[in-house]
């Protein structure tokens, strides 16, 4: 099965909220995607749970509802991490080595771009040019931006996290 | 009317029509490969792409709607080169494995390829990963020869109801699959097979069980008994280039008697069972207030969708097993002892127009038995025929075995819609009204191919309120009725399938020029009326083998013998179940 293997964290409160809030769209046509964004920037993401609340609630099939999250860049199945690090693979940052410190970041964390750690403390997204390709290649961990690395940087950048 | 030139002559259509509807009213026939009338209507496979004089680019004839003056061009060299082009595309990451494929000569790609002089090499695509799905008893999907026409989607999401697959990802990685990419037999899918026969390709089809039934007739210490459903005679003929609607009952017992099967028995026959214990117990409900309405059970594509979707109403069910497992049981619990043959000792198969009825199989046991040990669907029946050379169409007709070979017409029309409300109606009319000088045989209320049939009969000084549900993407608002305690019906059919059985998920895949052309349930229904109208015993419970077997084995209908081997309980399942 796709998706998050994390265990779903999701409260009453949140899920209150949401099934008011499909209600509230129901009637409404074209209600998926804005109901989708509203349980997404509840949740953070959109795992099989929340789907599935999504469905019942607006009466559509669960594939529907996947097939649309899986279709828009906007959504993500997985979880964001306490720390999200980007990597950008633009053209400026690629000619300069960023696949290798993108390849390294997914060897160390163990994970994909979308995916997050079983600690959730990182997650990871490969992005396009994130403007500052002067600095290629280049690396965010949230608003932090790290600029000409090299991949054996990575750790070291990673480790200063993880003692914060 | 609107009037436009297709290749230079003049075609006159009602407005709204489109270029496909136009052109194919004066003989003329585009290609298409996605589409499907009234079920999926996308435009996405660029086969059906015609040149409309004024315009740019080519558009889909399948989609594009007919305008005052529109001069249209199917067959230019841009039309055609931009056809085969596409086609190639399609095949450039389809595995060809043609010659041993289950589709083999019976493809739409195949055809289009072969007709657009396709070179099946002349692009290869990024070799990738597909989606491989063999979890259920059932189906098997095969994304390497999917080509996303999206039929399956669509026949699943609007004919059925059901909705369990879609377009997973985008771009290169889009694949059609379950959501999060979960096993089928983890999914609400109800195992009805419509997705198989508006495959163009062999990217589904059902579990095959010839092996095992060729392993069990190869076996000198089994007894192989075999029987087969109505709606296989109304349908087998197709598959050896008979006309749609043509009946070949009486080859296929010589055909499976050449097969090599011990017996060949006609499921009819347990159909008459199921009626004498489903009347029997929608009298009991009705006279002694019972649980009411009470719903056919005949249908395993509805049990499971009812299992899922709908598990407070189980106890509305009829607690009658299907006439499959029926026949099991009555083979190896009534014909074993007759012959001596133990239950260990005898392996029944069944010759279904369903590939749910696979899933069925193994659902009731009678001791510690299955009832049913194999089935097969009416296209592997074929299969098995043309592998070991059975010239179907020039065999002598022949009459099935007994205890199982006599059956009244209320069994035979038991593969059409309504025909399980009016096989019943008949014998309850009977056992509410037994001194009634006339009672009706035909209840032609409940026939035909609305997506709701209800009715209203007065039976014996009683009102019973009637309704049967022709494909269950209907069957919802009945539910909730019920649910609600606002539906007045006492007995509801429910079929899986719009048309019933003969329009099964097993029975022969028609090309869809075939099925747009051709009125497939009406012929297939009427094969099965006819037949019931030649008969003279038309009401199960004038059938005489089951008479003498109720009363040598089985005591009275709904008695504690005919619980033990006919009726079975049911469960509530979990629509999903998470991996």
């Amino acid at each position: 099965m796709k998706g998050s293997t994390l265990p779903f964290d999701g409260t009453p409160e949140q899920e209150q909220a949401l099934r008011l809030k499909l209600r509230e769209l129901k009637t409404k046509e074209g209600a998926l995607m804005p109901a989708m964004q509203f349980a997404q920037g509840l949740y953070g993401y959109l795992p099989y749970e929340v789907q599935s609340i999504i469905a019942d609630e607006l009466g559509v099939t669960l594939s529907e509802v996947y097939g649309v999250a899986t279709f828009y860049s906007q959504f993500s199945l997985y979880p964001k991490g306490k720390y999200r690090i980007g990597i950008c693979l633009g053209t400026a940052c690629y000619v300069n080595g960023s696949q290798a410190i993108y390849d390294r970041l997914r060897q160390i964390l163990g994970i994909d771009s979308g995916e997050c750690t079983e600690d959730r403390l990182f997650s990871l997204d490969a992005t396009r040019c994130v403007g500052c390709c002067g600095m290629a290649p280049v690396m965010t961990v949230n608003d932090d931006v790290y600029g000409r690395i090299k991949p054996d940087d990575v750790e070291k950048i990673l480790d200063k996290y993880r003692r914060a | 009317m609107i009037g436009l030139k297709i290749n230079n002559i003049p075609v006159y259509v009602k407005e709204g029509s489109t270029l496909l509807e136009a052109a194919r009213s004066i003989g003329i026939k585009i290609p298409t490969l996605c589409h499907l009338k009234g079920i999926s209507e996308l435009g996405a496979c660029r086969v059906c792409v015609v040149e409309v004089k004024g315009m740019n680019t080519l558009v889909a004839a399948c989609e594009y709607p007919v305008r005052e003056g529109m001069e249209v061009f199917t067959n230019t060299p841009r039309v055609l080169n931009s056809r085969k082009t596409t086609i190639e595309l399609i095949l450039s990451d389809h595995r060809k494995d043609c010659l041993s494929c289950e589709r083999n000569t019976n493809c739409e790609l195949q055809r289009l390829s072969h007709k657009y002089d396709c070179d099946s090499h002349r692009f290869e695509g990024t070799p990738r990963e597909f989606v491989y799905d063999d979890s259920t008893d059932y189906l098997i999907r095969d994304n390497s020869k999917c080509i996303l026409c999206r039929r399956c989607i669509a026949v699943c999401r609007r004919q059925q109801g059901v909705g369990v697959i879609g377009a997973n990802e985008r771009g290169f990685a889009t694949h059609v699959a379950c959501p999060f990419d979960m096993k089928l037999v983890n999914t609400p899918c109800v195992g009805c097979g419509q997705c198989i026969n508006v495959c163009p390709t062999g990217a589904l089809q059902e579990k095959e069980e010839i092996t095992r039934v060729q392993e069990a007739l190869a076996n000198p210490h089994k007894y192989v008994v075999v029987g087969y459903a109505p709606s296989v005679r109304a349908a087998l003929a197709e598959a050896f280039d008979m006309p749609v609607g043509t009946n070949c009952q009486g080859k296929i017992n010589t055909a499976l008697r050449y097969l090599g099967f011990n017996k060949v028995f006609d499921v009819n026959a347990s159909a008459d069972f199921t009626i004498m214990e489903e009347a029997h117990e929608l009298v009991e409900r009705i006279t002694r207030g019972g649980k009411l309405p009470m719903f056919t059970s005949c249908c395993p594509g509805w049990i499971n969708y009812i299992r899922k979707n709908h598990p407070e109403l189980l106890d509305n069910l009829s607690s009658c097993k299907s006439p499959q497992q029926m026949f099991g049981a009555l083979v190896k619990h009534i014909f074993g002892k007759i012959e001596g043959i133990a239950p260990e000792d005898l392996f029944v198969v069944t010759v279904m127009p369903c590939t749910a009825k696979k899933g069925e199989k193994h659902r009731t046991f009678t001791d510690k038995y299955a009832d049913v040990d194999a089935v097969i669907t009416t296209r592997e029946l074929s299969s098995m025929c043309k592998e070991n050379g059975i010239l179907l169409n020039e065999l002598p007709d022949s009459e099935p075995d007994n205890p199982f070979g006599e059956y009244s017409g209320a069994g035979m029309i038991f593969g059409a819609t309504g025909g399980v409300m009016e096989a019943a109606l008949r014998t309850a009319a009977s056992i509410l009204d037994p001194d009634a000088r006339f009672v009706p045989l035909e209840f032609a209320e409940v026939r035909g191919l609305a997506g709701v049939k209800s009715a209203s009969y007065n039976i014996g000084g009683r009102t019973v309120n009637v309704a049967v549900v022709n494909g269950l993407n209907n069957v919802d608002e009945i539910c909730s009725a019920v649910k609600r305690g606002e539906s007045d019906y006492q007995f509801i059919e429910v079929m899986t399938c719009p048309g019933g059985c003969v329009m099964g998920g097993g029975q022969p895949i028609r090309a869809t020029i075939v099925k747009h052309k051709t009125e497939i349930a009406a012929a297939r229904a009427g094969v099965l009326y006819a037949a019931d109208k030649s008969m003279y015993m038309r009401r199960s419970h004038d059938n005489h083998s089951l008479v003498k077997l109720y009363a040598d084995y089985i005591g009275e209908p709904c008695g504690e013998e005919a619980h033990r081997l006919l009726h079975t309980r049911y469960q509530a399942l979990p629509k999903y179940i998470k991996e």
